[in-house]
C-alpha cells in the first residue's frame, strides 16, 4: 500500500481539486482509500459527497479550570502561566465603581480569578503551583472524526473545533486510521489531501508518505511558498512531484517553476490551465475530471498517469 | 485599531487585501504585520527595508547534572511528553516542548534552566512609511503559535487607538490564526463565493465572532464565478459585506509578479479607502 500526500504549502492552490480528480481517475483502476488531513478547513467532502458511517469523538488537549470557592486570589497561576490565561475576575456581584465606569471593585475581597481557556495551552504549570489545589485539569473535547463512504473508496476525514488546538494530533489520528483500514481491505494506495502551510498539522500528514504531489501556481508567492514546503518534504525524506495550477495565468513564471524544479531533479507531472469549469464543477460537488472532459480533466489524467508511474517504481 | 485580515480558505486573497489596505492608509501611522510564519508572502509585494532581525523561540528545559538526582519530577508534570527520565538519563524533546516552565518550577533540585532554542526569525522594516513585521518560522519547525506570539508582542505598538496595524494571517482556523485574531478590533474576512469559501468562512467566523466576540465583515474576492451562497450566508448572519472585488485577470496577473493591487489598478486605492471607512463603522458599532 502507497502513500501519497497533497501539499501546496500556500493555501488556495488547488490542492482539493487535485485530490478529488485523482481520487476519481484512480479508483477507476485501483482500491484506494482517502484522508481528508486538511482538519481545519475539511474541504474534500464537499465534492465527494461523502455518506457518513462512523463518527467519534476527538479529545484534544486539556485546559486548566480554577474553582472559584477555593480561589484566594493569589495571582500565582497568572505569575507562572507563559500563556497569559488566568485572568482576575471580580466574583459577582462585583462593587459598582465611583465613577460609574469599568468593573470597579477589582483589587479588594471576594476577587477570584479564571483561565481563559483559548488561552491556555493545558500545560499544568498552574495546576501544580496553586497553593490552594483550586485548579484542576480537564480534557476538552476538541472535534469528531468520521469514516464515510464514497463513490471512490473510503474517506477520513474530521473537524476540528472552533479555536480548538492539537490539529497535528487530529490529522495523525484521521490518517492513522485510514492505514488501518487500508491495509485491513487491501487498498492500494492511500491519497491524503494535506493542509496549507508548513507547520504541526503538514509535518503530521507528511508521516509516512512514500510520495508528496506539490501544487503550486505560478505566482510570486506560489513560488516562495513552494520552496518552503519542498524544504519540509525534503527534510522528512519525502520525495516530491510539483503540479502547476494555473498555468497560462503567467506562462513566464510557469516556466520559472519547471526550471527551477528541473534543476533540483523533480518531476514536474502537470501544467493545469485556469478554467472557470474548476469552480462548476465544486458548485455541483463533483471532482473536475467527473463533471467535464475539457483541457482541465485531460491534464488531470496525465498527473495520475505520472503519479502512478511514480508510485509504481 | 487592530485589523486583523483572515480567511479560513487559503489563497482566497487575504495578503492582497491587507497589503493593499496599507498602501492606501499610508498616510496614517500604519504597520502591517504578516503573522502567516509558515508561508509569509506579504513582504513579497510591499519590499520592506529590513532593519532589524531576532532570532526567537521558545524556552525549552537545560538540565544542571551535578544537581539533577534523576527523580522524574519533570517528566512527571510535563503533559507534552517533552522530557524523560530512562535510568540514569534525562532526554528532552525539543520539538514536542512548549516553553510553559513547569518543569522548571517543580524540580526539587533546582536543577533545570532554560534555554532558547530557535524555532524561527522576526524581522522587521520599513516600507517607505509603513513599518513592517514579519515572523518566518524554521523549516522541519511545527509550532507557529509562539513565534505568532513574539512577533505581535514586537511588532505592534503599545497604545493603537490612533494607529492602524494590520496583522495577515495564515489560513485555516486553528491555533495560528486564533493566536493572529486574539487582541484585535476587527475581523475582516476574505473569501470567494464558492463551497469551499462558504464552508471555511462559516469556520472563521465561528472562531473570531463566536469564540473570540469580535466584529466581523466579510470581502468577497473573484466575484463573478461560482453561487450565491456566501451572499445568502452573510445576509443570514447579518454579516456585513464590506466589499467585491470581481475576478479579473489582470488581478490575477499582477498578483502574480507581486505587484499590489493598487498599483496595479490605481481606481481601487479609493475603494479600498472605503472599505477601511467600513471597517471603522462597523468596528465601533
Amino acid at each position: 500500500m502507497k502513500q501519497l500526500v497533497i501539499l501546496s504549502g500556500k493555501g488556495g492552490t488547488g490542492k482539493t481539486t487535485v485530490a478529488a480528480a485523482l481520487a476519481h481517475l484512480a479508483s477507476q483502476e485501483i482500491p484506494i482509500i482517502l484522508a481528508d488531513a486538511d482538519v481545519d478547513a475539511a474541504n474534500l467532502e464537499l465534492v465527494l459527497s461523502p455518506t457518513k458511517l462512523e463518527e467519534y469523538d476527538f479529545i484534544g488537549g486539556q485546559v486548566a479550570i480554577i474553582d472559584p470557592e477555593k480561589c484566594i486570589a493569589c495571582g500565582i497561576c497568572a505569575e507562572v502561566c507563559r500563556f497569559n490565561a488566568p485572568h482576575p475576575l471580580p466574583s459577582a456581584p462585583p462593587f459598582p465603581s465611583p465613577t460609574g465606569k469599568g468593573r470597579g471593585g477589582m483589587g479588594g475581597e471576594g476577587e477570584v480569578y479564571t483561565i481563559d481557556p483559548i488561552a491556555c495551552e493545558g500545560c499544568a504549570s498552574c495546576f501544580y503551583q496553586c497553593p490552594e489545589e483550586a485548579i484542576r485539569m480537564e480534557e476538552q473535547l476538541a472535534g469528531r472524526w468520521f469514516r464515510s463512504d464514497t463513490r471512490f473508496g473510503p474517506l477520513f476525514h474530521a473537524h476540528l473545533f472552533a479555536a480548538q488546538e492539537n490539529s497535528g494530533k487530529l490529522v495523525t489520528l484521521v490518517k492513522q486510521q485510514a492505514r488501518l483500514l487500508a491495509l485491513d481491505a487491501g487498498a492500494e494506495l492511500l491519497i491524503v489531501d494535506g493542509p496549507p502551510g508548513i507547520g504541526c498539522p503538514v509535518i503530521s500528514a507528511s508521516a509516512g508518505a512514500d510520495l508528496a504531489l506539490l501544487v503550486t501556481e505560478p505566482t510570486v508567492s506560489g513560488v516562495h511558498d513552494l520552496e518552503r514546503v519542498l524544504a519540509t518534504t525534503d527534510h522528512f525524506g519525502v520525495p516530491a512531484l510539483v503540479c502547476i495550477n494555473k498555468y497560462d495565468v503567467n506562462p513566464i513564471r510557469a516556466r520559472e517553476i519547471a526550471a527551477f524544479c528541473a534543476d533540483r531533479g523533480i518531476e514536474v507531472v502537470g501544467q493545469i490551465p485556469f478554467d472557470t469549469v474548476v469552480t462548476e464543477a465544486m458548485v455541483q460537488g463533483l471532482p473536475v475530471t467527473d463533471f467535464s472532459d475539457g483541457a482541465v480533466s485531460r491534464e488531470l489524467r496525465q498527473v495520475w498517469a505520472r503519479v502512478r508511474g511514480r508510485l509504481n517504481q | 485599531m487592530i485589523i486583523t485580515v483572515a480567511s479560513g480558505k487559503g489563497g482566497t486573497g487575504k495578503t492582497t487585501v491587507a497589503v493593499s489596505l496599507a498602501l492606501s492608509l499610508a498616510d496614517r501611522c500604519l504597520f502591517l504585520v504578516d503573522c502567516d510564519v509558515e508561508e509569509p508572502n506579504a513582504a513579497l509585494f510591499l519590499k520592506p527595508v529590513f532593519e532589524q532581525r531576532e532570532e526567537v523561540g521558545i524556552l525549552i528545559p537545560e538540565v544542571d547534572f551535578s544537581k539533577c538526582t534523576y527523580c522524574g519530577r519533570c517528566a512527571e508534570v510535563c503533559q507534552y511528553h517533552a522530557i524523560a527520565v530512562v535510568a540514569q538519563k534525562v532526554l528532552i524533546f525539543p520539538e514536542l516542548c512548549h516553553g510553559c516552565g513547569s518543569c522548571t518550577l517543580n524540580c526539587p533540585e533546582g536543577a533545570i534552566h532554560e534555554v532558547l532554542n530557535v524555532t524561527g526569525v522576526i524581522e522587521m522594516g520599513h516600507a517607505g512609511p509603513i513599518a513592517f513585521g514579519q515572523g518566518v518560522m524554521n523549516v522541519g519547525q511545527a509550532m507557529a503559535v509562539p513565534i505568532i506570539r513574539q512577533l505581535k508582542k514586537k511588532a505592534i505598538p503599545p497604545d493603537t487607538s490612533q494607529q492602524v496595524v494590520i496583522l495577515d494571517a495564515s489560513p485555516g482556523t486553528s491555533c495560528p490564526v486564533v493566536e493572529s485574531m486574539r487582541g484585535a478590533d476587527f475581523v475582516l474576512l476574505v473569501t470567494e463565493p464558492t463551497p469551499f469559501g462558504l464552508h471555511d468562512l462559516r469556520l472563521a467566523v465561528e472562531v473570531a465572532r463566536d469564540e473570540l466576540g469580535l466584529p466581523v465583515g466579510v470581502v468577497i474576492n473573484r466575484d463573478g464565478v461560482g453561487d450565491r451562497g456566501v451572499e445568502e450566508y452573510c445576509t443570514a448572519e447579518d454579516i456585513p459585506i464590506l466589499m467585491h472585488i470581481p475576478l479579473d485577470r489582470r488581478i490575477a496577473e499582477a498578483y502574480s509578479e507581486g505587484v499590489p493591487l493598487v498599483e496595479a489598478l490605481p481606481e481601487y486605492r479609493a475603494r479600498i479607502r472605503e472599505l477601511y471607512q467600513r471597517i471603522e463603522r462597523e468596528g465601533t458599532r
